[in-house]
């Protein structure tokens, strides 16, 4: 064992964030950790005076900037905005992805307009993001985009599937993703919580002994900015939990109330 | 997003005696707030923060709760003046996380970090400094207010002073309080240097904490319970003032030791408590002077998570009260005998001299005179008369009890130590389980 390091260690430039979806509790958990540390952010959200109560803790917190972003991922020129926050930070370190619906399964199946509106914010606009980010990380060599999955995405259960595919078809984008930047430097990472205690879930009463907090899910997040990856639960026992999910045989599966 | 109340059968005062269900919202932002008041407007309300209150002052069953510590944004923080402004879920450790490696130290703090900042409003808390820096309602500088029948207000002890007042101390019924501005205290490291000794006998403890007060800002001893005839008030001074050599670290909260379930009943009984008093007596007697983090020498409790439990499942009773200068030395003797000669432990009993400056609140509890704190073990009618007895000798000596400590004064009691209770500027939305068992 060697004993404690006598490298100088050069000051690292504060890193630069855009975090879409500010104002989610995983995001803000998350953020109040980077912002120890000294970092720049660009806060996206729609909700402006949200965003502006969390943009005055970061800094109180030991933010080195926070510049409020109100936005409509689903109606914004993901491409064009991505540019203007990265002209704004002068380049990108962390791109975390965090907004996203849960909806009500039932709700969902007999209103399909509604299912295509969740499936838009959900999939189709962060897709959009993911790859206006992947050619940012692309050009620039380096950096990391960080996206919010969920274990619900990795098999479709009757208790939550159309909120599962959005999340699933993340994943695969997400992992198709870190593959084509692996060569150039940069990273991808998804990100798979399992049950937390958010406004999302502030519904359902029971909490057990598999429901975490932003707090914990936090560090995951930072670490997997730091590396690792491509896939990352939070806490990491879902692994194994979702590694038994997705290889019952059917004729248990569905069995199971799940 | 879901703002709604939901039902849930978890939550429980730090005493854990009553268990019912309660309807509680755990808001993420304060503009959620008002839809909480109007969807609360049939029943009751009441803002709670982290529930270290022991009794039923921070539960509502017949209404609704807000957990409060989901509000938790610091709004600004000037480490040059030490002046910080926070959202009222925010908590005394995340505080001092953020302040003490900056030089500063919260103006006021009791044995534990894990209550908000607005629950030590609410409850008007003090701490070991009390000789020297009052109550913590005396270190604020404004607070917000939301009100059911007036909307949002700032406050400051000078723009509205009745309702100030009854909001320091105000147990959350004069609304929900938002935020507030503190003024902190200026450290020169993260460590005190603490000085230790045992004392014999009470005449020991009154020389000590007259000889302490004016040359350390912090105060405290430990007494035993369970001694009795010659024992009768042996016990440990603690006092300790900030000192100049040391880091300004400020650790994170580390996963803790935690008890994870209710303990058997015969684990706190007279005979391990009396075998933990002899010892700990005989431990802590090395006398001298240590240098000790803020973590060790403030919240030595903290370590252990859910403490509480040790206590069984049915509970604690915490017996708070704190006696006038005029009387002081009689009633505390007094009630250490009557303590002792029943028979039931107290684990932790604690004895601070209060110091002479006033406390801002209506119902604030710290005053000139001598506090001494009991816990006991529920045993049901069997306590609950020993603390009867006790009332009487309190209310003998025209002293007070304290609300953040009690699941069970009488009305009466209550009357006495406070007497301009009926002053309080009440939010008609807002009332608790102690409310309607004390005022009604």
């Amino acid at each position: 064992m060697s004993g404690p390091s006598q490298e100088v260690v050069a000051p690292k430039a504060p890193q630069r964030i855009v975090i879409l979806g500010a104002t989610s509790a995983i995001a803000e958990a998350a953020a109040r950790l980077w912002a120890a540390n000294g970092a720049r952010f660009i806060l996206a959200g729609r909700n402006e005076a949200r965003l502006n109560e969390i943009a005055a803790d970061l800094k109180a917190r030991g933010a080195g900037e926070t510049i409020d972003w109100p936005l409509d991922f689903v109606t914004a020129d993901a491409g064009a905005e991505l540019g203007k926050m990265v002209d704004r930070l002068g380049g990108l370190d962390i791109l975390l992805l965090a907004y996203g619906v849960l909806g009500e399964q039932d709700d969902l199946e007999r209103n399909p307009a509604a299912a295509a509106k969740m499936i838009a914010t959900n999939f189709s606009s962060a897709a959009a993001w993911s790859l206006a980010a992947t050619a940012v990380l692309e050009q620039q060599r380096g950096g990391t985009l960080l996206v919010i999955g969920s274990v619900a995405g990795d098999r479709g259960r009757r208790s939550n599937f159309i909120y599962g595919a959005t999340k699933g078809g993340l994943a695969h984008l997400v992992e198709g993703i870190a593959h084509k930047l692996a060569p150039l430097g940069a990273r991808a990472v998804i990100i798979k919580p399992g049950f937390v205690e958010t406004p999302m879930t502030a519904g359902i009463a029971s909490k057990g002994p598999l429901w975490a907090t932003p707090e914990s899910i936090a560090p995951v997040i930072i670490r997997a900015g730091e590396k690792g990856g491509p896939i990352v639960y939070a806490p990491a026992f879902w692994r194994g939990i979702m590694l038994v999910v997705r290889n019952l045989p059917a004729t248990v599966f569905d069995r199971i109330n799940l | 997003m879901s703002e709604a109340f939901v039902s849930r059968s978890d939550i429980f005062s730090w005493g854990r005696v009553t268990r019912q269900m309660q309807r509680v919202a755990t808001p993420r932002f304060v503009d959620q707030l008002p839809a909480l008041i109007d969807a609360a407007k049939e029943s009751s309300l009441l803002a709670v923060g982290l529930r270290r209150s022991y009794g039923d002052s921070c539960l509502n069953e017949l209404g609704d709760l807000i957990d409060m510590s989901r509000l938790d944004r610091i709004i600004a923080f000037d480490p040059l003046n030490g002046i910080l402004r926070a959202e009222a879920g925010v908590g005394f450790s995340e505080i001092l996380q953020l302040i003490v490696p900056h030089g500063w130290f919260l103006p006021v703090t009791p044995g534990t970090r894990f209550v908000t900042l607005g629950g030590a409003i609410a409850n008007d808390i003090h701490g070991k400094n009390h000789h020297a820096a009052g109550s913590f309602g005396r270190h604020v500088r404004a607070l917000g207010l939301l009100r059911s029948d007036r909307g949002r207000l700032t406050l400051t002890p000078e723009s509205d002073p009745a309702l100030f007042t009854s909001t320091i101390g105000g147990l959350g019924l004069s609304g929900i309080i938002e935020w507030a501005e503190i003024s902190l205290t200026k450290i020169e490291s993260a460590y005190l240097e603490v000085d230790t000794r045992a004392f014999e006998t009470l005449d020991d403890f009154w020389d000590l904490a007259e000889t302490s007060a004016e040359k350390f800002t912090h105060t405290i001893a430990w007494v035993d319970g369970l001694a009795h005839g010659e024992g009768l008030g042996r016990g440990i001074f603690w006092r300790a003032n900030w000192s100049p050599y040391g880091f300004f670290d400020a650790p994170r909260d580390q996963t803790r030791l935690r008890v994870p379930a209710d303990a058997p009943d015969f684990l706190l009984s007279r005979l391990s408590i009396g075998a933990f008093n002899t010892l700990y007596h005989r431990l802590q007697a090395r006398a001298g002077t240590r240098l000790r983090h803020y973590l060790r020498f403030f919240y030595p409790l903290d370590t252990i998570g859910d403490w509480n439990r040790l206590y069984g499942r049915d509970g604690l009773l915490q017996y708070q009260c704190v006696v006038p200068r005029t009387a002081e030395r009689e009633a505390i003797r007094t009630l250490l005998e009557t303590v002792a000669a029943d028979r039931q432990a107290s684990f932790l009993a604690m004895l601070k001299t209060f110091g002479d400056l006033p406390a801002p609140g209506l119902l604030s509890f710290a005053r000139a005179g001598t506090t001494l704190a009991l816990d006991f073990p529920n045993r049901g009618e069997k306590t609950r008369a020993l603390l009867a007895r006790l009332d009487a000798i309190v209310a003998d000596a025209g002293g007070a009890l304290y609300p953040a400590k009690d699941g069970r004064m009488s009305h009466s009691m209550f009357r006495r130590s406070f007497p301009r209770w009926q002053d309080l500027q009440r939010d008609p939305l807002m009332s608790s389980d102690f409310w309607r068992r004390v005022a009604a």
